[in-house]
């Protein structure tokens, strides 16, 4: 059906219109009106347009209307022709490099190169010259003038797939390249080939109208719509109808290709993942409770009543270091996201308190904001501009929010930099991002939010792209940041045993809330929910007994979609009951620090852990 | 037998030295674990393998067809091809698809009734299975496993380490299983080859590299692993 979604807009619905009208146009009127384009009156030659010709006679008496009826077959058929030959000439040589031989596909790719230079039209004009006028050069000679932006398209679009491991896959598999061609690569690319080809047939009308009007199109006697609008045109100031006829049909349907195709882009790049826009929190008043960042009952909600974030509650006090764990969907980067004001547009943010600092965080200027908060995310390669020097990108903060000259700002990016121990701080200050690794990269990250006097970092995965022993380094700086400026540090991470290493509580998600809450101190003795024991034994260490197989837990966590009644746990929980199944548990402390989302008592939990 | 064996394999892009001159032979029937970090080389070593990559010098040998299982499970099978139409393309010919891709399916705890559904329908831990079957539908005697838990969920990420240890042994694979992660290659190998900037640093049995390493960057990589009972303190 999603192929059919493109109908549901209203310029596709009426292109598609359009054109049935047309293709119908096409089949049958021939059929019904040839007699009657044909038919030779000499005693009504050249006549101005009247109720018995609705737009007039040519010079052997013939009705005009219905020539331009009838030629819509002839108009429409030569243009899918030239369109179908075209492309698929396009599709051969775009996808040959990736068949032949070295050498050839070089050839063949640079010859391509060439080509896409020149002008389409142009391409045509040059080709209608060398095939010959007539019905069979002009197709030709369009289709040719097609061939080369859709060879080019097809290459690029197969060289975007053919980097994919499904291909290196198949080709370990034994997968010959043709097969790979046709099987993996070509399914893959057909969505925007079809639009683009859809579109090229509305050029190619235009095209081919173009070529008949000057006279190297088609020949009499047959007749297409550029050919009647020539005859028509020499006494436009006599009778405009016999040119407006055929001149609105080539309007009308180029319009109807080009739009349909548009249409059927837009709804392509509709699928395809947006940019990110800033929505501030709606309703973040509350009480007024203590903590450098208060949160309670905090949701996130997308269109379509999904809830990835589902009554979030928590507070991090100052100089507290915090881990937040859960696995992909857990919704713990939202909350993150959530807390700093960056969820993404569709997503909308409530909660019953959001403070920072003392404010409800929707009245937080954001020069506070980027100065007392700051956030390092997963890939710090994508959370830099490639193009702007390193130095430069890290003093921005306190041009922007501190008011600093250009010149002050950078001595304080380098002394942040020197802060974070990249070395040579002053030289690397003037690298661009590329130059840095991995590990350098977070640091420059980290540094850029020490410029601002955080007292909140958030730390978003800051360690899952990079190498234990860098995991190391930069674990062992946020412990560093917070042991010597008081910061709070907020790590969100999916590997239990970091946040174990380096926090003071711990934060258990799943499917959208906080399970248990408790001091690291116990993680490994006094954990109490069935996920967080279930986790803790499923994730090998060096410990671990080589000879027993890995505790395993069955199922897998439900999609933000699929949570219904019940505790989210439940269908892979050994405990669960009726009660487990039908009502959710509240998050509810039990001892000192330690809060639990679970409706089963000590002793039976005892049993699993 | 059927030994993977690396001789001298050099790999050179332009410049760079991607693998420097590296001999490593996986004993038949065992699992070698190949940890080192990001750029060390070791998924270009593994390509070799697979005819992936071009040695620039030196020779791969392995008697026996080799299979390899990617990182990514979101990327590794064709969107648009169905579950079981991937596995009965690895199939050498002559056999009896429809069955043994049912076959296939359970040996990785998968219902056989889903050989039609696309990988979207699946999770990221089922498709890792798919690509486990994928793998041994070509009847190799090797498989290469490059980073195969690193895209999971953690809590899923048990299962399939099981299930290739399961199979590995069953089938008594030969098995070159790459990871970042030396908790994870601990569990699975029988020997452990740590590598660095192109070269293999040391090997050996994996209980004793990892209780008594004698290359200084391998006690590096052991440190630096998380553990449950240190804490880590500001640097």
């Amino acid at each position: 059906m999603r192929r059919l979604a493109v109908l549901r807009s209203p310029v596709g619905a009426a292109s598609a219109v359009l054109l049935v009208f047309l293709l119908a146009l096409a089949i049958f009127a021939p059929l019904l009106w040839g007699d009657r384009a044909g038919a030779i009156d000499t005693d009504a030659i050249q006549q101005g347009p009247s109720a018995e010709h609705l737009l007039g006679t040519d010079q052997l008496g013939r009705d005009i209307f219905f020539r331009v009826l009838v030629a819509t077959r002839l108009t429409i058929g030569l243009a899918l022709l030239a369109t179908l030959i075209g492309v698929v000439t396009g599709l051969i040589l775009g996808s040959a490099p990736s068949v032949l031989p070295r050498w050839a596909a070089r050839v063949v790719t640079s010859a391509v190169n060439i080509a896409v230079a020149f002008p389409g039209l142009l391409l045509a004009l040059f080709f209608a010259v060398i095939f010959g006028t007539g019905t069979i050069g002009a197709v030709l000679a369009i289709a040719f003038a097609i061939t080369p932006s859709f060879a080019r398209l097809t290459q690029t679009l197969t060289a975007s797939v053919s980097g994919r491991d499904f291909i290196k896959a198949a080709r370990v598999c034994g997968v010959g390249r043709f097969r790979l061609l046709t099987r993996h690569v070509l399914p893959n690319i057909a969505e925007p080939l079809v639009i683009n080809a859809t579109l090229a047939a509305g050029s190619a009308l235009t095209a081919f109208a173009g070529l008949s009007f000057l006279g190297i199109g088609v020949q009499a006697p047959s007749y297409d719509w550029g050919r009647l609008l020539g005859e028509g045109l020499s006494r436009i100031y006599i009778s405009p109808a016999p040119a407006l006829g055929p001149a609105i049909a080539v309007v009308l349907a180029g319009l109807a290709f080009n739009l349909f195709g548009e249409a059927a882009a837009a709804r392509h790049r509709d699928q395809q993942p947006r940019g990110t826009a800033v929505r501030a929190p709606r309703s973040t008043g509350g009480t007024d409770e203590s903590g450098l960042l208060t949160v309670r009952n905090l949701h996130v909600t997308f269109p379509g009543g999904i809830t990835p974030v589902r009554g979030v509650s928590f507070t991090v006090h100052n100089g507290e270091m915090i881990g937040v764990v859960g696995e992909s969907g857990s919704g713990k980067s939202l909350t993150a996201l959530a807390v700093s004001r960056l969820v993404e547009h569709p997503g909308v943010v409530t909660a019953d308190t959001l403070r920072f600092n003392g404010k409800p965080l929707d009245q937080t200027p954001d020069r506070e904001l980027g100065t007392r908060l700051a956030m390092v995310f997963q890939d710090p390669m994508t959370s830099f501009n490639p193009t702007r020097r390193i130095g430069g990108q890290v003093a921005e903060v306190s041009e922007v929010h501190q008011g600093l000259g250009r010149k002050a700002a950078l001595r304080k990016a380098i002394g942040r930099l020197e802060a974070v121990r990249i070395p040579e701080a002053e030289r690397r200050a003037k690298q661009y991002p590329h130059e840095f690794s991995g590990g350098m990269r977070q640091r420059a990250m980290i540094a850029m939010g020490l410029m601002g006097e955080p007292q909140l970092v958030i730390a978003d995965e800051p360690t899952t792209a990079l190498d234990v022993t860098v995991q190391r380094e930069v674990l062992k700086l946020l412990a560093r940041i917070r042991q010597e400026r008081g910061a709070a540090v907020l790590l969100i991470s999916h590997d239990i045993t970091v946040v174990a290493q380096t926090c003071d509580r711990v934060l258990v998600m799943y499917a959208g809330r906080i399970v248990e809450e408790l001091p690291t101190t116990e993680l490994f003795t006094a954990a109490r929910h069935p996920y967080t024991t279930a986790l803790l034994k499923a994730v090998p260490d060096l410990d671990t007994d080589r000879d027993a197989p890995l505790a395993v837990i069955p199922g897998r966590p439900p999609e933000p979609g699929e949570i219904g009644r019940g505790c989210p746990f439940a269908p892979r929980c050994p405990l669960a009951d009726d009660q487990c199944r039908t009502e959710e548990p509240e998050l509810e402390a039990f001892g000192d620090g330690h809060r639990v989302a679970c409706w089963k008592s000590e002793s039976e939990l005892a049993g699993v852990r | 037998m059927t030994d993977l064996v690396f001789s001298n394999v050099t790999v050179r892009f332009g410049h760079h030295t991607a693998v420097d001159d590296v001999s490593l032979t996986v004993p038949s029937g065992q699992v070698v674990g190949l940890v080192g970090e990001s750029g060390s080389g070791k998924s270009t070593l593994a390509a070799t393998a697979v005819r992936l990559v071009r040695p620039t010098e030196g020779r791969v040998h392995a008697d026996g067809k080799v299979q390899m299982v990617f990182q990514d499970p979101y990327s590794s099978l064709d969107p648009r091809m169905s579950i079981g139409n991937t596995i009965a393309e690895a199939m050498p010919r002559g056999t009896d698809r429809k069955a043994e891709v049912a076959r296939l399916l359970e040996l990785v705890n998968l219902d056989p009734g889903r050989a039609t559904a696309l990988p979207a329908r699946l999770s990221g831990g089922q498709r890792q299975r798919v690509a486990l079957a994928r793998a041994l539908a070509g009847r190799p005697k090797v498989i290469i496993a490059d980073e195969i838990t690193s895209a999971l969920d953690v809590s899923v990420q048990g299962a399939v380490l099981n299930l290739v240890r399961d199979l590995q042994r069953q089938f008594g694979l030969t098995m070159l299983f790459i990871s970042h992660n030396l908790a994870v290659v601990r569990y699975v190998s029988d020997r452990v080859a740590v590598m660095k900037a192109g070269k293999i640093v040391e090997e050996g049995p994996a209980a004793q590299v990892l209780a008594d390493p004698r290359h200084e960057y391998t006690r590096e990589l052991l440190a630096a692993a998380p553990r449950r009972d240190t804490r880590l303190e500001a640097s």
